[in-house]
């Protein structure tokens, strides 16, 4: 179970990656962040995001038309 | 000038005030200081109205034969000839917004929200205010006045230097 859930489905680029950015900041550090997402242009940007910004995507997986992703916030 | 340029820097000269013209700058702005970098936007020119408080954004249809909306099954562009009516304009920019809006794209408004929440730092361009006659109390709260020099002073300490 993450610390965090935002429901981002429905939303189109870049708005699931910038309501991320905005959910980390009450993230724990440490933390976890599950992201759940219909634009199927998330994926290649959610671990772009990930390599940029330094947070660890641990989980990535798709259900149903549905991306869900867990990025840990650095510690 | 250094040499020792932060490669997390961006800066953007925004030229463009249409609707679709309007979201490459604030895509990619907001999406880069997600991604943690300092993003400087300067507004000139048709760029310069997207920092007023109240925005009507309008596309045109005319000249633009890559604009193809999907109707119908079916991508559909407009001649020249109906582009060019009185109120098809407006009624192609309806057409759009309801269209990003069924999309979750987002408005331009809320990309600026973002932009200003993640301490983007705007530019209203002083020469274009003075051209096209526009007030600073006219613009949102947060940008700044400048000029070209500011620019440039700004274009030396980015890694990355956009213009759209």
């Amino acid at each position: 179970m993450a610390d965090q859930l935002l429901d981002a489905k429905g939303l189109n680029c870049p708005l699931p990656i910038l309501k991320a950015k905005k959910a980390l900041k009450t993230v724990p550090e440490g933390g976890t962040l599950e992201i759940l997402a219909t634009d199927a242009g998330s994926v290649a940007d959610f671990a772009a995001f990930c390599r940029t910004t330094g947070n660890e995507l641990l989980e990535q997986g798709e259900e149903a038309g549905v991306y869900r992703f867990v990025l840990r916030k650095p510690a | 000038m250094s040499n020792n340029i932060d490669p997390n820097t961006m800066s953007i000269i925004v030229t463009k005030g249409t609707l679709d013209w309007a979201y490459p700058p604030f895509i990619v702005g907001t999406t880069a200081a997600a991604m943690g970098l300092d993003v400087t936007m300067f507004f000139t020119f048709y760029g310069l109205p997207l920092l007023l408080k109240d925005l009507n954004l309008q596309i045109s249809s005319l000249g633009n034969p890559a604009m193809k909306m999907p109707m119908m099954g079916m991508h559909m562009g407009m001649p020249n000839i109906v582009s060019a009516i009185p109120g098809i304009d407006a009624a192609a920019s309806k057409m759009m917004k309801n269209l990003m809006s069924k999309k979750g794209v987002a408005t331009i408004e809320e990309l600026r929200e973002f932009a200003l929440e993640a301490e983007v730092r705007m530019i209203a361009c002083q020469m274009t205010m003075d051209l096209f006659e526009y007030s600073f109390d006219e613009m949102i709260d947060g940008p700044e006045l400048g000029g070209a020099a500011t620019y440039v002073e700004v274009a030396t300490q980015s890694h990355i230097n956009l213009f759209i």
